[in-house]
């Protein structure tokens, strides 16, 4: 237990930055998964195929990778260095974050298009046919529907980027999982350190599953 | 009920041995693979390095079967004592931290720590030319303050778990803002992108990534020994495996009478690191 005592300023700091990590990735991530999923619904043919080789490519490749290729990857080319972008990218903290957006907007992306693509047309034509614009329609008939379909399976993406953000420590980034593996390399007692901060992930898994049942229940009148 | 407990327990009991077996006569040594000169893989996949081919002579002195396990430098010494393999050799400085641990052999072979820097580094401390931190006197002290001004408010990559770590948590030169890597590639690698102003660690690591990637580097400041530093390397061996440690102890001495350390640390160091 000592070690785990000794290093708890240094345990909470990092449950912080895991818990940081998490939210602005799925921020950015719905953002994107958003926007993508209506190029997805979108009659026009780029727009389509853009995201649809979007999510391919990100679905299709590990995590791991991805973050590999945006911190080690981009810093050996040289004209990223010289390049305006280099102030981001040098920032281990950017890429991971630009990494787990990336690869959570891919998932999201799905999600919601498939939320979108399971709408009832007939409610669309009511809502038309009561006088509604397009812009309504979708506000305030589609969109929450889509919504709501989607969110258990939301729920369970922002569950696997929680947990996806241990990849951080890769670069550098002292998260839960890098704290931890720091304990061990100098303690030399995983077990321990493992189940405990296993069990603040478990917690946190808690909050976002509680976080979903709350919007399910706000969305069930739709 | 009463047989699944029994099954139980038996299926326990044999867990716990197999995980504590003590070596037969195969002697699994594991390494790390990633930190040349002395441990690491050429482009076959195939381990090289100094203490590839040291592992190769002391089991032939010892006359036992060695065989070589990879393991991650974060998860070494739990594999060990999960018993993944007997005995380690990977570079591992001998220190008390992990004495309290693991058992070491007599050191076999020890070289110095240094910072380095990409060419054209403003970072330039004025120091002697090595330190040793087994009792600081006054002269080592200025060295100290030297490196804390130089060093201050500066990101300095290592790789985790080691003494180069232990040594800038240690706080004798101050608040640098440390940054850790899995492998010291990766350390190499932000060192020559820019994105950290320097960089800790064996002296003969950033020679060796000078030799391979078209000298980038740069040492600076004094060259590290003692204290964090740890007295050597050793080979690290579980606490009850006492037969195997004095083997490695006696083989090594025959090692070091018959020139074979000194001659092996020459091919792949460049100079004399044995001990």
């Amino acid at each position: 237990m000592k070690p785990l005592i000794d290093n708890f300023p240094d345990l909470l700091k990092s449950a912080l930055l895991t818990l940081e990590l998490t939210i602005f990735s799925i921020l950015i991530g719905l953002l994107i998964g958003l926007i993508f999923s209506l190029m997805r619904i979108s009659k026009i043919k780029i727009l389509y195929f853009f995201s649809y080789y979007y999510s391919f490519v990100f679905r299709g490749t590990p995590l791991f990778v991805q973050i590999f290729i945006i911190y080690f990857g981009l810093a050996q080319l040289e004209f990223i260095r010289d390049s305006i972008l280099w102030a981001v990218l040098k920032k281990p903290y950017w890429c991971a974050i630009i990494a787990f957006a990336l690869n959570t907007g891919a998932y999201t992306s799905e999600i919601f298009r498939s939320g979108f693509e399971k709408i009832d047309k007939n409610l669309v034509e009511a809502a038309n046919s009561l006088g509604l614009s397009n812009l309504k329609t979708f506000l305030t008939i589609t969109l929450p529907i889509a919504i709501k379909r989607s969110l258990p399976a939301y729920g369970n993406e922002m569950i696997l980027m929680l947990k996806g953000t241990s990849l951080a420590s890769t670069v550098t980034l002292l998260d839960l999982t890098g704290t931890a593996k720091y304990i061990i390399s100098t303690h030399f007692n995983p077990v321990e350190v493992f189940i405990f901060v296993g069990s603040i992930y478990l917690f946190f898994t808690f909050l976002i599953h509680t976080f979903i049942k709350y919007l399910e229940r706000k969305f069930r009148y739709y | 009920m009463k047989q699944l407990k029994q099954t139980l327990i038996t299926l326990l009991t044999l867990f716990f041995l197999s995980a504590s077996n003590l070596y037969s006569d195969n002697v699994k040594i594991g390494t790390e693979g990633a930190y040349p000169p002395w441990n690491a893989k050429d482009a076959s996949g195939k381990l090289v390095g100094f203490e590839v081919d040291l592992a190769m002579e002391l089991c032939k002195i010892m006359k036992h079967n060695c065989t070589l396990v990879e393991q991650d430098w974060d998860g070494m010494i739990p594999a060990l004592q999960s018993g993944k393999f007997d005995a380690i050799m990977a570079g591992m400085s001998i220190t008390d931290e992990r004495k309290q641990k693991i058992n070491f052999s007599q050191g076999y072979a020890d070289e110095v720590a240094s910072f380095a820097v990409l060419k054209g580094s403003n970072i330039k401390p004025k120091t002697p030319k090595s330190i040793s931190l087994s009792d600081i006197d006054s002269n080592d002290q200025k060295t100290l303050a030297a490196l804390k001004d130089a060093f201050e408010g500066k990101i300095v990559g290592v790789q985790s778990g080691t003494i180069h770590q232990n040594f800038l948590k240690s706080g004798l030169i101050g608040k640098v803002n440390v940054w850790t890597y899995k492998t010291q590639d990766e350390v190499n690698l932000d060192l020559a992108s820019g994105r950290i102003d320097a960089g800790l660690a064996a002296a003969v690591a950033f020679e060796d990534y000078n030799a391979k990637a078209g000298s980038k580097l740069k040492l600076v400041g004094p060259t590290f020994s003692g204290g964090t530093f740890g007295n050597g390397v050793g080979v690290g061996i579980r606490k009850a495996d006492s037969g195997l440690l004095s083997d490695f102890n006696s083989a090594i001495d025959t090692a070091r009478q018959k020139g074979i350390i000194k001659k092996l640390a020459i091919k792949h160091f460049g100079f004399d690191a044995s001990m």
